[in-house]
This record gives structure tokens, sequence and C-alpha cells, in this order.
């Protein structure tokens, strides 16, 4: 079996081990030093490829230290401790204008982990989704 | 905190003085020495605050005890006595004695903290406070957050959220408060929260006449003018009829009279505008620049 079978991944750094909040601190330092805006989402939709997640706060365009952006992920995890929670580092450069990072930093207690459908399609085409056991259930009563 | 990879290993030496010289806080201090005449008790003060710092770094990297020190800290004195500019120099100090990671300081007053309806006040504080992070946080005239008259006032909540991120974040923000004397002196008293946390009072004295005179010289050389002569000693009697006026605030007022010196330069250099003008011309302040004053004009009239 995979090595990481309930885990959502998504992002950087995410077959890791969960990071450390020193770890994080050290990433979001990284994003700022190269003068990225960095934000604070959170969501219990889980799909490796759902994008959009809830903003929990307005990206921080003028921080100078990792605290601040990490103050934010404390707090949120005060709030939204049993869901996902990700730090999106965005480069606003001319041409690039999109995420430079994204990475998990806080994960629900128990991940159901993912179920696999297949789908049977023209000839013998096989269609696959996945989709995670906790979006069985209503949001708000996921985790 | 233990000794890091970077740091030789622990042992029973160390090299103070060595430490010092990495950390570039003399430079700082001379620095200081320069550029701000007389204030000689709050030099002092942050002389001894940069070797209780060193002096901790030294403990932490042979091992020792060291609780995070409280630098939140009161600067109080009249307008114009320098306190925003010591503060400045203060997140130089604490940077290179890597105190503080970023070193900036964000200057602040009461509209910026406090909200204007229900739940506006938190977010904005907290917003400023994120700016801040990594460095000092100047609250000017921090009285203004706690108005006892009106008890829904939204300052005492910013009040609040301060107290708690000053106990809380002491490794990565250093507030400091900056008043009159007197009335920080009341807003300590009704808040006790703050002078518990506060652990230096630095008081700004008045500066002399001699030594507004100083600083005055100081800017101009700064803007790369000079006096002439006649303007040293105009200069010498304006010092005393300014400080009669009301509304006079040390440093401050000296910035302004050069300004307006300045313009008065100008008008009288563009007057004569037929004549070639030299470099010696164009950085002269002379007398009659500054006796134009209408300090000189009317003496016993106050000002408005």
């Amino acid at each position: 079996m995979h090595e990481n079978p309930r885990n959502m991944t998504q992002g950087q750094f995410s077959f890791l081990p969960p990071l450390t909040d020193d770890q994080i601190k050290k990433q979001i330092t990284y994003a700022i030093s190269k003068g990225w805006a960095v934000s604070v989402e959170y969501t219990d939709d889980p799909h490796p490829r759902n994008s959009y997640w809830e903003m929990w706060c307005q990206p921080m365009f003028d921080t100078k230290d990792a605290a601040a952006v990490f103050m934010e992920v404390q707090e949120c995890r005060k709030v939204y401790g049993n869901l996902y929670i990700k730090v999106n580092a965005f480069d606003n450069t001319r041409w690039r204008e999109s995420l430079a990072m994204s990475f998990i930093v806080n994960r629900p207690k128990v991940e159901p982990g993912f179920g696999l459908a297949r789908t049977e399609a023209e000839g013998r085409t096989i269609r696959y989704r996945i989709s995670s056991y906790a979006t069985d259930k209503p949001t708000g009563k996921r985790y | 905190m233990s000794a890091k990879s970077d740091t030789p290993p622990a042992s029973d030496e160390f090299d103070l003085e060595a430490e010092f010289r990495r950390s570039n806080v003399q430079e700082v201090l001379d620095k200081l020495d320069r550029e701000l005449i007389g204030l000689q008790s709050v030099k002092q003060r942050i002389r001894e605050i940069a070797a209780l710092l060193l002096v901790d770094r030294a403990r932490r990297q042979l091992g020792l005890e060291t609780g995070a020190p409280t630098l939140h800290m009161s600067f109080t004195g009249n307008p114009g006595t320098g306190k925003t500019t010591v503060a400045m120099r203060m997140a130089d100090i604490l940077k290179n004695l890597g105190y503080v990671r970023q070193g900036h300081l964000v200057s602040v007053t009461r509209d910026d903290l406090v909200g204007q309806y229900i739940g506006h006040t938190a977010p904005k504080t907290r917003e400023v406070i994120k700016k801040a992070l990594g460095g000092v946080l100047f609250i000017d005239e921090a009285y203004y957050l706690y108005k006892p008259e009106n008890e829904r006032d939204y300052g005492q909540e910013a009040i609040e959220i301060l107290l708690q991120v000053m106990e809380n974040q002491r490794d990565d923000l250093v507030v400091i408060l900056a008043g009159y004397a007197d009335r920080m002196e009341t807003f300590f008293r009704s808040n006790p929260g703050f002078r518990s946390r506060i652990a230096h009072h630095l008081d700004f004295p008045d500066y002399s006449q001699g030594e507004l005179f100083q600083i005055a010289e100081l800017m101009v050389a700064h803007q790369q003018y000079k006096l002439s002569p006649g303007a040293i000693t105009a200069l010498k009697e304006y010092i005393p009829l300014r400080m009669k006026q009301e509304h006079f605030a040390n440093a401050r007022s000296m910035r302004n009279a050069i300004d307006r010196a300045k313009l008065r330069q100008a008008n009288r250099l563009f007057e004569k505008r037929a004549t070639k003008l030299t470099r010696t011309d164009l950085m002269t302040i002379e007398a009659e620049d500054i006796r134009q004053s209408r300090i000189f004009a009317e003496p016993d009239k106050k000002r408005g």
C-alpha cells in the first residue's frame, strides 16, 4: 500500500512528516525574504486538487517578520485546529504573478482517507475519481 | 536557548570584547554620541541596556540561565527632545545585539490602533502589531489610548491586546511608549498592567541654550549649509527669545527656524538674481536671514 495512505497531499512538503513550528517559521522567513505576500487559508474539503480554500485573514503584504504570519497561523489553529490549514506565498512579480509556495501547516487529528470510485466509460475505458470519506458528511460536520 | 551549532562549543571562556566588536554596537553608540547633542542620562541608559544584552548573550553561550529580558520602554519628555530619533537608534542597537530580528521601527498613534466602531479596534491593533513584529513598535502620545471620561471608549480594547502581546511575544516585539511626562504618569497610574510590563523608563530632559545651538549647527551642517559669523550671533540671540515663546518644541523648533531661514535665504538670493552666485553664496545663511524672524520684530508678543 501507499506509504501515506490517509493523508491528503497538496503543495510542498506534504509527503514529509508534519513540519514543526520552527520549520514553519523558517519557511515563512524565506518567503518574506523573497518579498512574497504570505497568506493563511483553511478548509474542511480535502482533495489534492482543491485549491479553493477559505481565507483566514487578508494576505500579508507588508509584514517584515515570520512571527506575524505565525501569529495568524496560531490564531487560525485556535479556531480551526481540527481542519486543514495552509500557508501560501504569492509572488507578484510581473509575468509570474502566481503562488510561489504553498504548504500545509495543520491537519485534522484523524484523516479518514480517500475512497476510489471506478466509472465504466466507452469501450473498456475506466475513469477513476477519488474523494475523501470526510466529504460524505456535510460541511461543518466533517471533522 | 542552547548554544547554536554555528557558535563555538560551550567552554568556560567568553570573549566579551570580541563579541562587542562583532555586534557593531560601538558604531551605533558613537553615532548616537555624534548626532544627538546632550541627553547624557538617556545615552547612559542605552549603554547600560546594550551591556545587559551583551552579557546576556555571553551567559547564554556558556549555557547559563537567561530569562528573556523585558525591553519594553517608556520615553517621557517634552516635544522635540529626541524621543523618536532615539527610538530609531534603539531599534538599530537591538538588532545589532540580536534581540529583535528585523530592527525596523513602526511609529503609530492612537488613530492607527483604535477603531471607530465596535469590532474595528481588535483587527486594527493586530494589523499594526503584525507589521511591527520582529522590530520596535513606537506608540507616540500613548496616553490618548486611555480615555477615562468615556467608559465605552475603544482604546481599552487596544490596550488589552497590546498588553497581551507585550507579555506573550516578548521575543518578537519591543514596545516603546512615548509622551509628556506628567500625562504618561497618569496613564500608568490608571493602567498598572503597562507599568509592570515596562522595564525601562527613560526621561528626556529639555535642552539647554548651548545644546540647542549645537543642534542647530549640526542640522545646518547636515543640510550642507553654513552660518556666517553674523548669523551665529543672531542665532544665539534668537534661541533664548524663542524659548520664551509658546509652543516651544526644543529641537523641532530649531529645525523649523532653520527651514524658515533657508526660505529667506533663497528669497534673498532670488532677488539679486542678476548677479552671478557662487557656491559660498548658495551655502551661507546670513544674519539677516535669521533676524527677519518675527521673534525679533515683536519679541513680547506671543506667537499663535
